[in-house]
């Protein structure tokens, strides 16, 4: 607990991120590289051709959709009972860039859906749960832009982002239910009885490279959002003695 | 509670008062039923007055309508108590927040909920529903509402204290209304016939209004709190 204690100090944190962003920055650049390579020399699919592809965008994006909103509801958890800013602002950094990945998610799976299935939408039971996963990451991002206080804003995000982790499993059971009910065929499974190793690594190393992409661009979200509430608290108080500033040359000519 | 005190309970009291208020002040419950005749009457003119397509389209339509319809007067669940002060008195008494909470949903349900619920019969014949189809969509709604009132309970605390909360409220909840109305509307179609039985659906929407209504006064007596601190 006590290192983890210290890393939260807002001033800790930023020295911390200093040589962490550029760390993970690195590998990001890296295991794209390696990744991009590896999955442009993946055979191709012997039914799906050279659109399986698509999958190495699709699928990493998909599971950081789910990561990002495991690492908000642990956030939440830290707003909620230790009220801690940096918390808070690890929430606040999460929210775009989940949706920002769920879209990702959902744009490949339709320019995948378009050659796969010849439609660019399907409401099939999985593309409609991610469907509602990134309403509810834009309701977030919604909330946390209508409330002007960051702190209050914090708080209710952070009960707003516990009560959907809890509805998640609900909204994705009842899809799974309404889907089988209204198109009883699902078109499309995943590569047959199990995805061949020749696929499987350039997969594995994108998804490391997106979730290494994930935390430097949350890293650096984070220290922005600290430095927006510094600014914040400056300005205040740069307004508030500029007030009493603006006060005392009103009293002047009054002397 | 003390055992001193006189008088009625405090949630019987509050009961009361939020029966008085919620008749009186835009009388919501007429409002929410005006509105759904609205919505299912504006319908045929966006599909057309074919009968057949409209009694197929009957249940999910009225379902829709209900949901629209329980939004619309949510955002004012805790605002007129948040702008009077009185939200504060509730926040500070002996009277656990949670009970409050529920009480101030059942008040919601009872002026929303059910005259959606005995209007619903009327309307669903202006679509041509079969009677029992009728039944179906009647009872699904009446296992249904109080999901929805509940869920939205929670939209409302978090909201509370902005002023145009109603769309945020909306973009909130909608969402986390998905299973509600799924289930809602297999129930009240599986009541006219279909590949699955009547009571599996309407089992488990009465499952997930008994769980909004064991975790939502929580959830949004969690959020209340979190916004006074």
């Amino acid at each position: 607990m006590k290192p983890m204690l210290n890393f939260a100090s807002p001033s800790n944190f930023l020295r911390l991120a200093s040589w962490l962003v550029p760390v993970f920055a690195g590998l990001t650049a890296i295991l794209f590289g390696i990744g991009l390579y590896l999955s442009f020399l993946a055979p191709a699919d012997y039914q799906q051709g050279e659109t399986v592809k698509i999958m190495y965008l699709h699928v990493p994006a998909a599971w950081l959709s789910m990561f990002i909103y495991a690492v908000m509801c642990s956030a939440a958890l830290g707003t909620l009972v230790w009220r801690h800013p940096l918390a808070d602002a690890a929430q606040k950094a999460a929210a775009p860039l989940g949706a920002g990945f769920t879209f990702i998610c959902l744009a490949t799976g339709s320019l995948w859906g378009k050659p796969m299935w010849g439609t660019w939408w399907v409401w099939d039971a999985r593309l409609t749960s991610v469907l509602v996963l990134f309403l509810i990451y834009l309701g977030l991002v919604a909330l946390w832009q209508a409330i002007e206080d960051p702190g209050r804003a914090a708080r209710a995000a952070a009960v707003f982002t516990l009560v959907g982790a809890v509805n998640i499993p609900i909204i994705k059971f009842s899809v799974d239910w309404w889907n089988t009910l209204h198109q009883p065929a699902s078109v499309f499974r995943l590569g047959g009885p199990a995805i061949a190793p020749s696929l499987l690594w350039p997969l594995i190393v994108m998804g490391l490279a997106f979730t290494f992409l994930f935390l430097t661009l949350h890293l650096m979200a984070i220290r922005n959002e600290i430095y927006r509430r510094r600014l914040r608290r400056l300005s205040i108080l740069a307004a508030h003695a500029g007030d009493r500033d603006l006060s005392g040359a009103a009293m002047e000519p009054a002397r | 509670m003390s055992a001193t005190q006189r008088g009625p309970s405090p949630l019987k009291a509050l009961f009361a008062r939020e029966w008085r208020i919620g008749r009186r002040v835009g009388g919501t419950g007429s409002m929410g039923v005006v509105f759904f005749l609205i919505l299912v009457s504006i319908i045929p003119f966006a599909v057309g007055p074919d009968l057949v397509l409209l009694a197929r389209i009957g249940p999910a339509l009225l379902w829709i309508a209900a949901l629209l319809a329980t939004l619309l007067g949510l955002d004012r669940l805790f605002q007129g108590d948040d702008d009077d002060g009185s939200l504060d008195l509730l926040l500070m008494s002996e009277t656990p927040l949670e009970a409050v909470v529920l009480v101030k949903c059942l008040v919601h349900w009872l002026l929303t909920g059910v005259p959606l619920v005995v209007a619903t019969p009327v309307f669903s014949v202006m679509l041509g529903l079969e009677p029992q189809a009728i039944f179906g969509v009647t009872i699904s709604l009446l296992a249904g509402t109080p999901a929805l009132t509940l869920i939205g309970a929670i939209g409302a605390a978090l909201t509370v204290g902005f002023g145009r909360g109603g769309l945020l409220l909306a973009i909130l909840i909608l969402p986390l209304c998905v299973p509600v109305l799924i289930f809602g509307v297999s129930a009240a179609q599986a009541a006219s016939g279909g590949a699955v039985p009547f009571l599996t659906p309407f089992m488990i929407l009465l499952a997930l209004s008994l769980a909004a209504l064991a975790a939502a006064p929580f959830a949004a007596a969690l959020a209340l709190r979190q916004a006074r601190i």
